[in-house]
Formats: structure tokens, C-alpha cells, sequence
């Protein structure tokens, strides 16, 4: 066989490795979680505030209304931070300025969840806590935390999206008498726009998949949060808590928690590769 | 004038798909290594019999008994250098399970076998007191344990409702599943559940960490962690001493097991006899917990 073609199989084989992993841990993740649904019903599971898995209650809508509201919080906070940050970087600052700001939001990626938990407890926390009220491990310091945990990778995919935008386009608008910033606000967003939304949506992938910062931070409370500063416990917090305990059903129910987070997390990743295509 | 038609829309776009491909793919094979590794650790870390001469034992479970059976293998090992102890932690039930598995020698747990783990060979080791916790500025000195239920339960939220100033409690319990919190459920809640506006944290040490720095926290742990950054407050007026442990006149009592699918043999049998001499009692004592040999 010539060396064109081993590389070529070399490659395939290591490809299809690795979607096969992903499909096992799919049909594992199913196959552990799905008998609990069936057992306790999908309303019930979905629509049930209720949880208290050695008691046989397994209702995770806190979870599933805490997750969403965390992500939305991290969205609010990190979208126009992170469009902002990108248009600057791509489109107004100086070359020499964006050849030190780049690397360095990419460093940010680096940094492990638990470093951002750990700051969050230290630092954020206790802000909150005498300035705001509550116990500090809320609602509010766990959107602020995966606000900007998000930040390099809305920077980072806006940015290229932005910089695809042919530069024929702004000397077009330039040369029609535009200024710059109506440039970029009327002709350079909207052509980049499939490639932001994707930023944005990947984003909220990260967020609501985070977890260990979030366990740091959110306090973990089951009720239904009323305020901001209320304690509120995610999908990913809850898997996480509970399952070095878990056995029988409970490990079930966390097992199906996770078929729940996995479904969200596809709807998110399947809009972005919709959005990606239409063009 | 030149145009720099160097990027195409479409040329980058793609290039974009193709690298968010490439992290999912990626994202699958770190996985899988992951997942390999975590597997291999669990044998290497267990039943592996290490070298001719060296004999290995695991103890696994109970996240409370943990340090206290890391301080014992330490001890021992340095006593017994060919053999070889790991401990890890899980939680109980994971300590029970592992234990029935055969995947673990000794499983700790820090709660009592429920029904169907009974057949199992179970070894007390030491009493420990679960600690009810303030802040070192908040002036409570004692709480009925009637109160302390009313507190969990949700139903007693504000300082003010017990004589102090007004502020909200903000409680503190352990994960549903963690030995310390089945423990306190079983000696303080009854049949009740503990509210689920409570925070949950995983550790005995977050619990602490919390509490020695909000002042109006309120949360439980074992009394073998209490140091001076938090308050243990007594309960029905007697405080949670080592004297009052032993003679269980303190109400929030349980007791450290180690458990085992058989008896004991070997090298275990030899850990375990080491545990219950004076001087594993001794040490027990030491780090804060109280022996249950006299």
C-alpha cells in the first residue's frame, strides 16, 4: 500500500474513533437514564419541583428553570461584552494593540473552571454577599462567573467571522461616503451575522454545560429562585453533587438529568450548524 | 488601485465549520482517554497486587472517614513499609457498594447499613458528634433540638424568631446521599425534609468555609473538622465534647464503620486490629473524634 493511502486510513480510522466514543456515551448515557423517565414519568421528571431522590421524588424543572436562567444571566452579560470586545479588535484597533489583546483573551480560555469558582468564591462572593445581600453563592454570581467564562470563545468565533468579511465591502461602503462605525453597524455585522449568532449560541452551549464554577458559586439551593440572590442549582451542578453517592433510581435520575442537558445541548449545537449552512 | 482579494467570505466561513467540526471530534477523543484513564486509575488504584513482597489494600467510601483513615494508613504504612494502603474517598454509599463489589477491601461509611446491606461484615470504629455550626461573632449559644428541626425545615428563617438581631438565616446542608447529612437527617429531621431553599454544598470543608465567613450562615459538620474559625453551639445545652460524645449525653452521635463482603483477612485483618489498639484508637483521638474502644 503506498504511504498516500495508509495516512489516508491512519486517519479515517482515527476519525471514526472517535464519533464512535461519542455515540457510546450517547447510547450509555440513554440506556442509564431512560428506564427512570419511563419509571417516573416525563411530566413528572420535567414538570416536578420536587426533588428528593432517597425519598423516590425525582422532579427536576428547578434545575432545568435554574440552568436556563443562569445561561440567560451569563448571555446578558456576555454578549455585548464580547461583541463589543471582537468589533474593537477587528475592526477599529491598531494593529499593535490586537497582536497583544488576542493572545491574551486566548489565555483567558485556558484557565480552568476551578480557577474561576475559586475567584468567584474568594472575591465575588463576599461582594455580593455585603453589598447586595443574601447569602452571595447566587443566581446572580453564577451568571456573572460564566458571563466571563464565555467571553473568549464569543470574542474569538465573532472575531472570524468579522475578519471573513470581504474588504471590498467596506471599501464599498467607505467609498459611498459612510463613516466607519456606520460601515460596521450597517454593512459589516449584518454580513457577519450567521457567524455571530453561532458565537452566541456556542457560548450558551458553554455556559449551561459548565459546571464546576457554577457548583463554587451558585449555592445549589433546589427551590425555584424568586430573586436574583436566591441559591440556585443547575442540571450540570446536580449531576456533579450527587453522583459519587448515587446508587439505584438516584443514579437514574441523574443519568436522565444528563439525557435532558444533552438534548438542550443539541438543540443549541444543531441551530448553530443550521445557522452556519444558511447562506 | 489594488483590491486585497485575499479572504473570501466563503473560503473563511468555511474554515470555521471545518475547525468546529475538528473540536467535536477532538472533544469525542478526550473522552474516550478520559474515560480510559479513569478506568485504568480504578484498577491500578485497587485490586492491582502489587511487587512479590508488597501487599496492597484499598479503603474507600465515606468522604468524613476519609481523613481520618488517611492519617491511620499513614501511620500504619510507616509501621508495616511492605504494605501498601490507598484510601479514597466517594461517599458511603460508594464505600458499601465498592465493598460488596470486592472492588475496595474495606468500604468506610459514616452512616449505618441500610436493609439490604446488613449481610455485610461491618467493624465500628470511633463515635463522632456532627456539630451544629455559627459564625464566631453570632451570639447563640443553644438551640433545642426541636428548633434545630423547625430551622431545616424552613419553617424558623429569621434570626430575630430566636432572640437575636433580625437578619435570614442562610443555611447550609450537605448533598442528598452524603453520609454526614444522613446521619443528621436520621438524629434531627424525623420524617421531615430539610427545606429546599437551604444551599447544598459537597464537603464538610465547604460547609466550614462558608459559615467562618458569612455571619449569619447556620450549617452542620463532623466535630472532628470544627476549628476556630467557626462556633459549635450546643444542643440542648450540652456541648459537643469528647466526654459527652462517648457517653452520647450530646444528642448528634453516629458512628464510623468500616465494612467488608467477608471477614476480614490478611492484611486487612492486620489494619483493622491496628485501628481498634490503643494506639489507632489514640490516634483517632487526636485528630478529633472519639475512640469506641475504652
Amino acid at each position: 500500500m503506498n504511504r498516500e493511502k495508509f495516512i489516508e486510513r491512519l486517519l479515517l480510522v482515527l476519525a471514526l474513533s472517535s464519533i464512535t466514543s461519542l455515540l457510546l456515551i450517547t447510547i450509555f448515557i440513554f440506556l442509564e437514564g431512560l428506564p427512570l423517565i419511563w419509571h417516573t414519568g416525563l411530566t413528572n421528571f420535567l414538570f416536578s419541583d420536587h426533588w428528593a431522590p432517597t425519598r423516590g421524588r425525582f422532579g427536576i424543572l428547578a434545575m432545568i428553570i435554574s440552568s436556563l436562567l443562569v445561561t440567560l444571566g451569563a448571555m446578558v452579560l456576555g454578549v455585548p461584552l464580547g461583541l463589543g470586545c471582537a468589533i474593537v479588535l477587528a475592526e477599529f484597533a491598531p494593529r499593535r494593540l490586537k497582536l497583544i489583546l488576542k493572545p491574551t483573551l486566548e489565555l483567558l480560555a485556558g484557565i480552568p473552571s476551578v480557577v474561576y469558582g475559586f475567584l468567584g468564591v474568594v472575591w465575588l462572593v463576599p461582594l455580593i454577599r455585603d453589598y447586595l445581600g443574601g447569602p452571595g453563592l447566587s443566581l446572580l454570581t453564577g451568571a456573572l462567573i460564566l458571563g466571563i467564562m464565555i467571553l473568549p470563545m464569543i470574542i474569538g468565533i465573532s472575531i472570524d467571522a468579522l475578519d471573513a468579511v470581504p474588504e471590498s465591502y467596506r471599501q464599498g461602503s467607505i467609498a459611498l461616503g459612510a463613516t466607519q462605525w456606520q460601515t460596521v453597524a450597517r454593512v459589516v455585522l449584518p454580513a457577519a451575522r450567521s457567524g455571530i449568532i453561532t458565537a452566541i449560541i456556542l457560548g450558551m452551549g458553554r455556559a449551561i454545560g459548565e459546571t464546576m464554577a457554577v457548583i463554587m458559586v451558585a449555592g445549589n439551593a433546589l427551590k425555584i429562585p424568586t430573586s436574583i440572590l436566591d441559591p440556585v442549582r443547575t442540571l450540570t451542578s446536580n449531576i456533579a453533587l450527587e453522583l459519587g453517592y448515587a446508587s439505584g433510581r438516584h443514579r437514574e435520575a441523574l443519568f436522565a438529568t444528563g439525557i435532558v442537558l444533552f438534548v438542550i445541548i443539541m438543540i443549541l449545537n444543531f441551530s448553530a450548524t443550521l445557522i452556519t449552512r444558511r447562506k | 488601485m489594488i483590491f486585497p482579494y485575499k479572504k473570501t467570505d466563503r473560503g473563511e466561513i468555511r474554515q470555521g465549520e471545518i475547525s468546529f467540526g475538528t473540536l467535536t471530534g477532538w472533544g469525542g477523543v478526550l473522552l474516550g482517554l478520559l474515560l480510559s484513564m479513569v478506568w485504568g486509575a480504578s484498577l491500578g488504584g485497587c485490586s492491582f497486587e502489587t511487587r512479590s513482597k508488597t501487599a496492597s489494600l484499598c479503603v474507600a467510601g465515606s468522604t468524613s472517614v476519609q481523613p481520618f483513615a488517611e492519617k491511620l494508613a499513614e501511620v500504619f504504612m510507616n509501621l508495616h513499609p511492605e504494605v501498601r494502603i490507598d484510601v479514597q474517598g466517594g461517599g458511603s454509599s460508594a464505600g458499601i457498594f465498592a465493598a460488596r463489589q470486592g472492588a475496595a477491601d474495606l468500604g468506610a461509611s459514616s452512616r449505618e447499613l441500610a436493609g439490604d446491606e446488613k449481610d455485610l461484615v461491618e467493624i465500628p470504629i470511633a463515635y463522632d458528634g456532627i456539630a451544629v455550626i455559627v459564625h464566631p461573632t453570632n451570639p447563640l449559644e443553644n438551640l433545642g433540638l426541636e428548633t434545630l428541626r423547625e430551622i431545616f425545615q424552613g419553617k424558623i428563617r429569621d434570626w430575630g424568631e430566636l432572640g437575636l438581631k433580625a437578619h435570614a438565616i442562610h443555611l447550609i446542608t450537605r448533598e442528598e446521599g452524603s453520609g454526614t447529612r444522613n446521619a443528621f437527617e436520621e438524629m434531627v429531621m424525623g420524617k421531615s425534609e430539610i427545606t429546599p431553599a437551604a444551599l447544598v454544598q459537597d464537603s464538610n470543608g465547604a460547609v466550614r468555609e462558608i459559615v467562618a465567613n458569612d455571619p449569619h450562615a447556620l450549617g452542620y459538620i463532623s466535630v472532628g473538622l470544627v476549628d476556630h474559625r467557626v462556633k459549635a453551639v450546643k444542643i440542648e445545652g450540652v456541648p459537643p465534647t469528647r466526654d459527652n460524645i462517648r457517653s452520647h449525653t450530646y444528642k448528634l452521635v453516629r458512628r464510623f464503620i468500616l465494612v467488608s463482603r467477608l471477614p476480614p483477612r490478611g492484611c486487612a485483618k492486620e489494619f483493622v486490629d491496628f485501628i481498634l489498639s490503643a494506639k489507632g484508637q489514640s490516634l483517632l483521638e487526636a485528630e478529633g473524634l472519639v475512640g469506641i474502644v475504652e
